[in-house]
């Protein structure tokens, strides 16, 4: 946001200021992620997590691009075009195993940016439009992972071609012909692969468009911070270039370790041995489970398992499996209470941890087998999710008496007696 | 209102879930935990260490080649191996040379380029080993990434050569009389539902003759097809590892900065 | 803002701190951002190195052909990268003919890309005129290696897309093409010549 107290763009040479007149980009970007967007100083490392999301969309958009450039997208040729960039391309292995677990990257920093938003209220007032679009981007990264695990064509991207599409079925009516109509067939093939390779390549820049209208909702309030009180003075806030560029910048290095780790060491901690075989659509895998970024939502989905009233248990465990994403988009209007962070909020603060568990269990649950008694456990834990979300955060918003807030942001950093002292200098 | 709505809703979803939940659980008290023959007397892989293990591991060329030759000699016959191509066995051992005749002696059924037609041709080390027709039923599984399509890598795979057993636990067939070994399967421990239907490969000493003159025993041979098979699945493994320590060395270094010059900026901001 | 960060520490330290603190400061910033600049190069390098061509496409890079079977007045096609090359057997009159140009100086000077037959032919083997089967105008593949094809009027070879004639050295005579056939690098060992 632009604060009083913001610098202005100043062009350093007579060439910026001819371009500044003309195509004021450098302008943009000054006041984008340069000295000339004040952001507040108190912020932690959790909110380090939306620019590294950023780097991991670059990475995956390099890479792919690159893959694509190697990858043949006909399922005569699809599993062993993809051998052919680990085998023969010039550091095709790096590219591949780069963009697989570089998916595994940006979901986890993308789960962590989002959980930042639940502890400390970001979607509240007048931040919205942030958190929406947020939502719409994660739908968007599901959608396109979803898309690139299946372009291998493996035995386990086939499979969940058909299991994915397969839950389009559940849909009263439209289902199934929604469903033919979405693999181009009757079951996955050709033309399925084909229309997936298109939108995995075009769904990432519709990822990045709405990642540019995330950022300019950002810098419509300006960030938020872990008091969750607003900037009031110019000694609340610091130009984001050089502290956040140094800040978040440094972190970048910690990001790639742990990536490299990843990429080098064990490329295929996070995927499934099943993916090495070519598909067959005549044998299904024992045992078919998603990437670990969707495990949560996959318990959630086989959580179901009677038919209840009018609805039957696969259409029920549809529902909620979308559901579990789309009550996101009504957080800012279920949480009512005038208090953003959670540290003044004690009672919702423990439901947060809740919450935490239990995504972390639901995790575990999707990933093993659907029998008992992992299927008790996931229903008492699906239970919690949607309770936490629809039951919990509206009523205890209304119910909970917050802990006191700190004046200002200065005075939270520098304590009370040197806000003051600050203030009289 | 909304919050009115969204108590419904959540409620719908918990009577739901809770519906579910009540027959499920009636279902397993009339049941109990489900068992099953393979989560009880199913094993896990032996241990197996590999010159190729650990972060910086590297191929053993002289197993590579006895790993070749006991796929050669062996598991040939049945199992293809087709993402390989000859000319990358230069990297596990072979000379040029060796190699050469090697791919020669397959028949590779091809386009002839000026002609279009297609011909038989003796191999050449550009192209990849052929498909193997197999007699029996089934299709039984390329192994050219075997270790990577498996749960547990090599030391599954060599569990599962040496690990073949004469006759089932008698407890077993007592508890599970479905998982009895059928007629023309063989008794496993280590294959996901114990019963496989490859036949014991590696039945007895001196299959193959090493050119190295080691001595082949079951054992022996087991061990270096698994360290072939590491190589077949990840021929990358060497250059990932290198290219990795000295990136991650860097990125150590270069991390180390940029945290030392982001205390430098913040150094007079920083509170209290 | 690149700019800004490489010329070092922006920082509002004037006056406060010594100059030598200053200094040391300036140098930590300048070499973490040294320090990014050469991991950025060093991520290109495999982006850009992708490109080249891939191991199997290498793997491919040499053609082995056998010529015990090509006769005098003969010619087979073979391929040789993706391309075709001509191997051709000269008869004596063939070599004569493009002998009588090598041996005139006058006509040898007004050849658009002079060469001789021997220049375009190894030791031993002066018979085996091995070419790229390529015509060097715009690469259309001339006729003359194939029985009963048009071999031009100098007897070797003609490009029917734009009408250029190639003699019995392959050498260019007449039309738009400005080179000779190209001769790849090749060796013999015994009745196999491994061309690449």
């Amino acid at each position: 946001m632009s604060f009083p107290w913001s610098k202005e763009y100043k062009p350093s040479h007579p060439l910026m200021t001819w371009l500044d007149e003309r195509l004021p980009l450098p302008r943009l970007v000054y006041n984008a992620v340069g000295g000339g967007y004040e952001v507040p100083r108190n912020l932690n490392y959790f909110w380090n997590f939306g620019f590294l999301a950023g780097l991991c969309l670059v990475i995956q958009i390099v890479s792919g691009v690159i893959l694509a450039m190697h990858y043949g997208g006909d399922t005569s040729v699809a599993f062993n075009s993809t051998e052919h960039i680990m085998r023969d391309v010039n550091w095709g292995w790096m590219l591949r195993y780069g963009h697989a677990n570089g998916a595994a990257a940006f979901f986890a920093v993308v789960y962590l940016h989002i959980f930042r938003g639940f502890y400390y209220g970001s979607y509240k007032a007048p931040r919205e439009m942030i958190w929406l679009l947020g939502v719409v981007i994660f739908l968007l990264m599901m959608a396109t992972a979803f898309m690139g695990y299946v372009l291998p064509w493996g035995q386990m991207s086939y499979w969940a071609a058909q299991v994915i599409t397969g839950l389009f079925g559940a849909i009263p009516l439209i289902g199934e012909p929604l469903k033919e109509w979405l693999l181009g067939g009757f079951a996955p093939g050709n033309a399925t692969l084909n229309r997936f390779f298109s939108l995995h390549f075009l769904l990432p820049f519709v990822i990045l468009g709405v990642v540019i209208l995330h950022i300019w909702s950002l810098h419509i309030p300006g960030s938020s911070n872990p008091t969750g009180v607003e900037v009031k003075s110019e000694s609340d806030t610091v130009p984001f270039y050089p502290y956040y560029v140094g800040k978040d910048g440094w972190t970048i290095g910690l990001l790639m370790i742990v990536y490299s780790v990843f990429v080098f060491y064990m490329p295929n901690a996070l995927g499934d041995p099943e993916n090495y075989i070519p598909a067959n659509p005549m044998q299904t895998p024992a045992h078919i489970v998603p990437e670990w970024y969707f495990w949560p939502f996959y318990a959630i989905l086989r959580s179901f398992t009677q038919n209840f009233l009018i609805f039957d248990a696969k259409l029920l465990g549809v529902m909620a499996m979308f559901a579990a994403i789309l009550v996101w988009f009504f957080l800012p209007w279920l949480d009512k209470s005038p208090v953003r962070s959670a540290s003044y909020r004690p009672l919702y603060r423990k439901f947060f941890w809740v919450l935490v568990i239990d995504v972390l269990i639901l995790g575990y649950l999707g990933k093993a087998p659907a029998e008992q008694p992992y299927v008790f456990v996931s229903q008492l834990a699906t239970m919690y999710y949607f309770l936490h979300f629809l039951v919990i955060v509206p009523i205890v918003s209304s119910i909970e008496r917050p802990d006191p807030l700190p004046f200002s942001i200065t005075e939270s950093v520098l304590g009370h007696d040197g806000a003051a002292k600050l203030a009289k200098d | 209102m909304i919050r009115i709505f969204s108590i419904l809703v959540g409620l719908f979803f918990t009577v739901a879930l809770a519906w579910s939940l009540l027959w499920d659980t009636i279902q397993l008290s009339k049941d109990g935990l489900p068992k099953s023959a393979a989560a009880e007397f199913g094993e896990h892989a032996k241990p197996l260490k590999l010159a190729s293990d650990g972060p910086f591991g590297k191929f053993d060329k002289k197993q590579l080649k006895r790993g070749f030759e006991v796929y050669a000699g062996v598991c040939a016959s049945c199992h293809s191996l087709q993402q390989v191509a000859y000319r990358s066995l230069v990297h596990a051992g072979f000379t040029e040379k060796e190699v050469k005749e090697l791919a020669a002696k397959a028949t590779v059924n091809a386009k002839d380029p000026l002609t279009g037609e297609m011909k038989d041709r003796p191999g050449l080390p550009s192209d990849k080993f052929q498909p193997v027709v197999y007699a029996g039923n089934g299709v039984p599984p390329d192994l050219s990434l075997i270790t990577k399509a498996r749960k547990g890598g090599a030391p599954y795979i060599y569990s599962l050569l040496t690990g073949y057993e004469a006759s089932q636990p008698a407890e077993l067939v007592k508890q599970f009389p479905d998982a009895k070994t059928p007629e023309g399967m063989y008794y496993n421990p280590y294959f996901s539902n114990l019963n496989i239907a490859m036949a014991p490969p590696l039945a007895s000493d001196d299959l193959v003759t090493y050119s190295d003159g080691t001595k082949a025993t079951k054992d022996q041979m087991a061990q270096d097809v698994s360290a072939f098979l590491v190589w077949t699945a990840e021929p990358e493994l060497e250059q990932r590892h290198q290219t990795g320590a000295w990136w991650i060395l860097f990125l150590i270094f270069a991390t180390t900065l940029a945290y030392m010059s982001y205390r430098n900026i913040w150094a007079e901001k920083k509170g209290k | 803002m690149a700019q800004e960060a490489a010329t070092g520490a922006p920082l509002g330290t004037e006056g406060a701190s010594e100059s030598e603190g200053v200094r040391r400061r300036d140098f930590i910033n300048i070499a973490a951002v040294s320090a990014a600049g050469v991991g950025g190069v060093a991520v290109i390098v495999p982006l850009v190195s992708q490109m080249w061509p891939s191991a199997d496409v290498l793997a491919e890079s040499s053609t082995e052909v056998d010529i015990a079977a090509v006769q005098p007045g003969q010619a087979i096609k073979a391929v040789f990268r993706k391309q075709p090359v001509f191997i051709r057997n000269l008869t004596p009159a063939e070599i004569t003919a493009a002998q009588t140009v090598d041996n005139d100086p006058k006509q040898l000077a007004a050849l658009r890309d002079s060469q001789t037959l021997a220049q375009r032919t190894k030791e031993g083997h002066e018979s085996l005129l091995i070419t790229m089967g390529i015509c060097t105008h715009l690469g259309c593949i001339p006729q003359g290696a194939g029985t009963g094809e048009v071999k031009g009027e100098f007897g070797g070879y003609f490009c029917p897309c734009h009408g250029s004639h190639y003699d019995t050295a392959g050498r260019i005579r007449k039309g738009p093409a400005p080179k000779n056939l190209e001769v790849p690098e090749y060796e013999f060992s015994g009745t196999i010549v491994k061309i690449g």
